[in-house]
């Protein structure tokens, strides 16, 4: 591959790959939890970590992980509080990360809204050496957790009630899980951007459970997706000048989502036939 | 055979239990103990809190006045959760990931397992035990959420198999099954007696069941009305549907158990 001659795609491709990796690992247990929208939230309130980062002069990445693992805890403690009104408390989180962000930017020397750009929808050719470090640290540790706790998480997903009868300890699992979300959405941020980050947590994951049987599978098969629509989602954005990067991996993950649709139908279709043909 | 019998600790004791759910009081004061080897059928119409009483006394529920031991201990600080078996009314879809029949089942273990420490050849050989004693063996790999209402309640009791545990706390394990599937549960629950353990189930009617329990307890508007040998249950069940035996005498299918 001509491409990995140059050094910034050679990061950009590195991280790429470890998002498509990390993103749907964790979004398996976050879609069965029905928080299909926790990344979205997260993401938002990152952006003020990000905006934060410049006003104070550490590096963003630092400061978005801060922000974000306490937007994270904060969304799944008010979850936990009322069921009414999480979706209300969640969406007060997006304005507050999204105004937060765009205000404290402001104040920043010499910052704009300009700046945001980049974080909000990706800009992985600016990856730096630096970058790839965090990055590639972040997803170690995500994929550490999924590893130790995933057969708890398993349970915990299924059913919280039953996860307390076996002694389960419910509320640092649920926890667990949403600091892991707000890990990956700054792994994810540079490659997708804020703005599209939940979308490789839950589009890949979308895409394999049409047709995977079990957990398991879903999850290994959701991360092949997601490995596949980033490094694709670049290769199609490196040849093209015009394409994002971001925007290109994301439709590539949808498609595949159409395509497994499709090809879903057609396999429980045929597997019906099958049973009841074996049954009468 | 009402628990009459003070050997050792009993498995639950609950006095003076009190729920509330959203401001309405949903128990009003329950006295219940359960000993080691009973199998108790908790009875009452819909909205009585029979399902509320089992699952408090599991501490699912917080009560808000009143006690309640598992062992001896209060849920809070009870730590031998391999012990208990809990079976839900029914299976959650959640966000709509497959999983295996085999998945499941096997996640029944977790109370036994470590951290980090893969599944033992004895975690394997239970779940395997408890997939052919709801006679699911050949479906193992087959997705949860494929399966009819009374094939979900077998994947849940065999999770619940799967744990190995001493006592088994099922929140009508009968509601909306197929008649051979409650014979063939009245066959696990006899084999489950017979080794010694502890049964709770809640049943709206019992049907088949009726000849497995040792005791029944009626819950009438979130007290405890009635407490007794199983006799009574057949009054209860007269008085509710009057015609509750005779769509059940079903040979017994398949589903066979299993030691």
């Amino acid at each position: 591959m001509d491409l990995l001659q140059y050094d910034f795609m050679r990061r950009a491709l590195l991280a790429a790959l470890l998002v498509g990796l990390v993103a749907p690992a964790v979004g398996t247990f976050i879609v069965q939890r029905r928080l299909a929208l926790l990344g979205d939230g997260i993401g938002h309130v990152a952006l003020t970590g990000v905006a934060l980062g410049f006003l104070t002069g550490t590096a963003p990445t630092l400061t978005a992980v801060i922000v974000a693992v306490g937007g994270a805890i904060a969304i799944e403690l008010v979850r936990e509080r009322g069921r009414t009104s999480g979706d209300v408390a969640l969406a007060l989180l997006f304005y507050g990360g999204i105004a937060g962000g765009v205000l404290l930017i402001g104040l920043a020397p010499g910052g704009s809204n300009a700046t945001l750009l980049g974080y909000l929808f990706g800009s992985v050719s600016s990856v730096s050496a630096e970058d790839v470090w965090v990055v590639a640290g972040l997803a170690s540790a995500v994929l550490i957790i999924v590893a130790a706790f995933g057969r708890e998480l398993f349970v915990l997903c299924q059913d919280e009630e039953v996860a307390r009868s076996y002694g389960l300890p419910v509320r640092m699992l649920s926890l667990l899980i949403a600091v892991t979300a707000a890990l990956t959405v700054v792994v994810a941020m540079r490659v997708v951007g804020l703005l599209l980050v939940s979308a490789l947590m839950v589009v890949p994951v979308a895409a394999s459970q049409q047709i995977a049987r079990g957990f398991r599978t879903t999850m290994f098969l959701a991360m092949a997706i997601g490995v596949v629509s980033a490094v694709g989602g670049l290769q199609v954005a490196a040849g093209q000048d015009n394409v994002a990067p971001g925007a290109a991996i994301v439709l590539i993950a949808l498609a595949a989502f159409v395509v497994a649709l499709v090809f879903g139908r057609f396999v429980r279709r045929s597997r019906t036939t099958d049973t009841t043909g074996a049954k009468a | 055979m009402s628990g009459a019998l003070r050997t050792g600790t009993p498995v639950f004791r609950m006095t003076g239990g009190r729920v509330s759910l959203d401001t309405r009081e949903v128990l009003r004061g329950v006295d219940l103990t359960v000993e080691p080897g009973e199998v108790v059928a908790v009875l009452g119409p819909n909205g009585s809190g029979k399902s509320t009483l089992v699952r408090s006394l599991l501490g699912l529920v917080p009560l808000t006045a009143g006690s309640v031991e598992l062992y001896g201990v209060p849920p809070r600080r009870f730590r031998d959760w391999k012990r208990v078996g809990y079976v839900p009314q029914r299976l959650t879809a959640g966000g709509g990931v497959p999983a295996t029949i085999r998945e499941v089942v096997a996640s029944g273990r977790i109370a036994r397992q470590k951290r980090l420490r893969p599944a033992s050849a004895a975690d394997r050989a239970a779940v395997d035990r408890a997939l052919r004693a709801v006679s699911l063996a050949d479906r193992a790999g087959d997705p949860v959420h494929a399966l009819s209402g009374g094939q979900q309640q077998r994947v849940l009791i065999a999770r619940a198999l799967a744990g190995e545990p001493d006592v088994y706390v099922m929140d009508e394990p009968t509601a909306g099954v197929d008649a051979a599937t409650q014979q063939a549960l009245a066959g696990t629950l006899r084999t489950l007696a017979a080794e010694g353990r502890t049964v709770v189930l809640v049943a709206h009617e019992l049907g088949p069941l009726a000849s497995v329990i040792t005791r029944a307890v009626v819950v009438t508007d979130g007290l405890i009305t009635q407490d007794g040998p199983p006799s009574i249950a057949a009054a209860v069940q007269e008085h509710c549907h009057p015609h509750a035996d005779e769509d059940v005498r079903v040979p017994l299918s398949g589903w066979k158990p299993t030691p």
